[in-house]
């Protein structure tokens, strides 16, 4: 549906939270966590946002030509280059006097690996961009091939397991350290099974003026092996097990996380996914010392990140169904 | 008004005079002093863009594609290397039909690296869907980069304009710089008929399957050969207000009647035009490609009508192919009915220079009259182990 030219911005902004930039009706798999955590930024985002997206699933599944299912100004160059091109138009915007703020969504491929050096060259020229990486831990949209973000022992196209490997080798890269490192004003990570967390996040990022990051843990139940119903509960398990710890950063510093109130072992998420079937192939050794591996990931996360507690339920989004931005209530 | 200004210099005031509203670029020699130059623009308030020094020259690319959707006016400039690192964008951008002016510093391509000039960089990218103009000294620079986003804008093309690296862009000439009414009487404000605009949502750069894809290349060729008309008409307003034309998009200078020509593009234009008067005797004709994309066929017929023997000179080659101007300049040629004998050269490869007397020695290498498929006319063979000669 277009958006009516008799609408001003202001009525558009009067209708928020209804406003999805990103419409039903696109050829995304059943049970996509990207597509539903796509939908749910745009949503808190509003109807005055430009968007420049990567090559990825979202990009495909959302635009085959002459239809579209974005009803916000929406751009795709090339994989590598969202961030700059989202610093482009911000640049524009800003020497026009201009005032939509602009996203930049990419998938884990094209932020953690292929576009990373346009992101932290985004990051370092202070651009007003809030940038979404919807992490779903491997290539999808080739096929399933291993990322820098695809977790220890994952089974993946390129990381397959055999006699001689247990699926992929290397740890999940810290972006987000990484990111935080820029010291830029707001960065942090949340999950599709957390909605409420991640409409308060980009609510947050939307009302700082310079480059925020959120990365969205979201499940592809194609590449992971589970029922598209299940998107939910693994997303929910990969948070509650301390694999994908949930945290908020402001200038390089933590400053918040969601708390485990009810801790569960890795095996519990790992299990239900195919890409984790052979660490739990009977008798093989190597599969256990796996187990051991990818819980002492988790137990780390916990340390690190103090993720048990008892406190307050950060899902508490008082105040959500109001955009700041710039510093003023529009 | 007439001053000596260096040709990156010249370039870059001539950037500032189409008020861009984004600039963005990555240094690189031989183009680095049109990225320093505008930096100073900027910096003293002559020149109210944003400047974006990126961290690479994909980014570059980037943000310009970027910036030209979202409504401003952009601009950057590269050479070799960058261009092949934009060179994935540079096809995205043309794809989708953006608006844009990139200066290409022409400089030779690594291995063996080298910063010296050459065209192999601009012409690796001949097939990305830019319009690409030569100029061969640098008051055809100055006026090109103008006349350039004239041309972009009209035709929702991206232009590239190409001046020799060291040979102009470091080269102090005198140049007539256009006043600021002069260009803003030419150049319009910058429009863009798919600006990015909340108000009015669109979508650019979506898939496209083999139902349209097809269509969508047939409309950005025909899109390019239409442009002709658009670079001739920009040369000739240019021309009325200004009192200086480049050519359009090819000249033919000499002898008229001459059934020698020798056919270049870019700076060794100027060298030619020198060595023709200082060697006189053969009767010959000089013609100055100026337009390579779109390759303007029936004018280069019109050129050639009644020449018996071409010679054409260019500065970069096709590995294991030959001349990649030659090439093309024989199939357009092989249309008409009495095409004459082509003789193609690449001169000045990788820096090397170019003197006026390479002239006679062409003269003297086609009088055989059998046509040269290629080859490289200033190679040393000594220089080489015998199995590579």
């Amino acid at each position: 549906m277009a958006v009516p030219e008799t609408e001003s911005m202001q009525d558009l902004r009067q209708r928020q939270p209804r406003f999805s930039g990103l419409e039903s009706g696109h050829r995304a798999c059943q049970g996509c966590g990207q597509a539903l955590a796509a939908r749910l930024v745009t949503e808190a985002a509003g109807p005055d946002v430009m968007i420049a997206n990567a090559t990825g699933c979202l990009e495909v599944f959302t635009t085959a030509w002459p239809q579209s299912a974005w009803r916000v100004p929406w751009m795709h160059s090339v994989f590598e280059n969202a961030a700059a091109i989202a610093a482009g138009m911000e640049a524009a915007l800003k020497v026009q006097g201009r005032q939509s703020k602009v996203l930049a969504f990419g998938g884990d491929g094209g932020t953690f690996d292929i576009g990373f050096q346009a992101l932290s060259g985004m990051l370092e020229r202070n651009h007003n961009v809030l940038y979404v990486c919807f992490d779903n831990e491997a290539y999808m949209n080739t096929g399933i091939q291993r990322s820098s973000s695809t977790p220890h022992a994952a089974m993946t196209t390129t990381s397959p397991p055999g006699k001689r490997r247990m699926g992929k080798r290397h740890l999940k890269k810290d972006l987000l350290s990484i990111i935080s490192a820029h010291h830029i004003p707001y960065a942090a990570s949340s999950s599709v099974a957390y909605p409420a967390d991640i409409r308060r996040k980009v609510r947050r990022a939307m009302a700082i003026e310079g480059p925020t990051f959120l990365m969205i843990h979201s499940p592809c139940p194609l590449g992971w092996g589970h029922e598209g119903a299940l998107t939910i509960e693994v997303a929910r398990l990969a948070v509650q097990t301390g694999l994908f710890p949930v945290i908020e950063l402001e200038r390089g510093t933590l400053t918040d996380c969601m708390p485990i109130r009810e801790l569960h072992p890795v095996t519990e998420y790992l299990k239900l996914q195919q890409r984790f079937r052979h660490l739990f192939a009977p008798d093989d050794p190597r599969a256990t010392e796996e187990l051991e591996h990818l819980q002492a990931l988790a137990d780390y996360n916990i340390d690190t990140y103090g993720l048990r507690g008892e406190r307050p339920d950060p899902l508490d989004t008082e105040g959500a169904d109001t955009v700041h931005r710039g510093g003023k209530v529009s | 008004m007439r001053q000596a200004l260096e040709g990156s210099q010249a370039v870059a005031r001539a950037v500032a005079s189409c008020r861009p509203g984004v600039v963005a670029a990555y240094p690189i020699t031989p183009q680095t002093h049109i990225v320093e130059n505008i930096s100073k623009l900027v910096a003293d308030g002559l020149c109210d863009c944003e400047m974006v020094s990126v961290e690479s020259e994909f980014s570059a690319a980037s943000v310009v594609l970027g910036a030209a959707a979202t409504g401003s006016r952009a601009y950057t400039a590269t050479s070799s290397q960058g261009i092949l690192l934009m060179a994935e964008v540079l096809y995205n951008i043309a794809g989708m039909r953006i608006p844009l002016v990139l200066t290409c510093a022409n400089r030779a391509v690594s291995a063996p690296i080298s910063i010296w000039n050459d065209q192999q960089d601009s012409m690796a990218v001949r097939d990305a869907g830019w319009i690409q103009l030569y100029c061969a000294d640098n008051q055809e620079a100055t006026d090109a980069t103008v006349q350039a986003f004239r041309i972009a804008e009209r035709m929702e093309l991206p232009v590239m304009v190409c001046m020799d690296g060291f040979v102009l862009t470091h080269t102090m000439e005198p140049i007539d710089l256009p006043d600021q009414d002069q260009v803003d009487g030419f150049l319009p404000p910058y429009h863009f008929s798919r600006t990015l605009d909340s108000g009015h949502p669109m979508t650019l750069g979506g898939l496209a399957g083999p139902d349209y894809y097809a269509e969508i290349r047939h409309a950005h060729h025909r899109a390019l050969l239409a442009s002709e008309t658009e670079i001739v008409s920009a040369d000739r307003d240019w021309a009325e207000l200004t009192g200086r034309a480049s050519g359009g998009l090819l000249a033919v200078e000499g002898d008229a009647d001459a059934e020698l020509a020798v056919l270049a593009i870019g700076s060794v234009v100027g060298t030619l035009r020198e060595a023709m008067q200082e060697y006189e005797g053969a009767k010959a004709k000089l013609i100055k490609l100026r337009c390579f994309r779109p390759f303007p066929v029936e004018a280069l017929q019109q050129a050639c009508r009644g020449v018996r023997r071409l010679i054409v000179l260019e500065r970069a080659l096709s590995p294991g192919g030959g001349g990649i101007l030659g090439t093309e300049v024989r199939a357009a040629l092989s249309e008409l009915s009495d095409p004459p004998v082509v003789y193609n050269y690449a001169v000045g490869l990788g820096g090397r220079d170019v003197p006026m007397d390479l002239y006679p020695r062409l003269l003297e290498a086609v009088e055989s009259g059998q046509g040269e498929r290629f080859s490289i006319f200033d190679v040393e063979l000594e220089k080489l182990p015998e199995e590579d000669r």
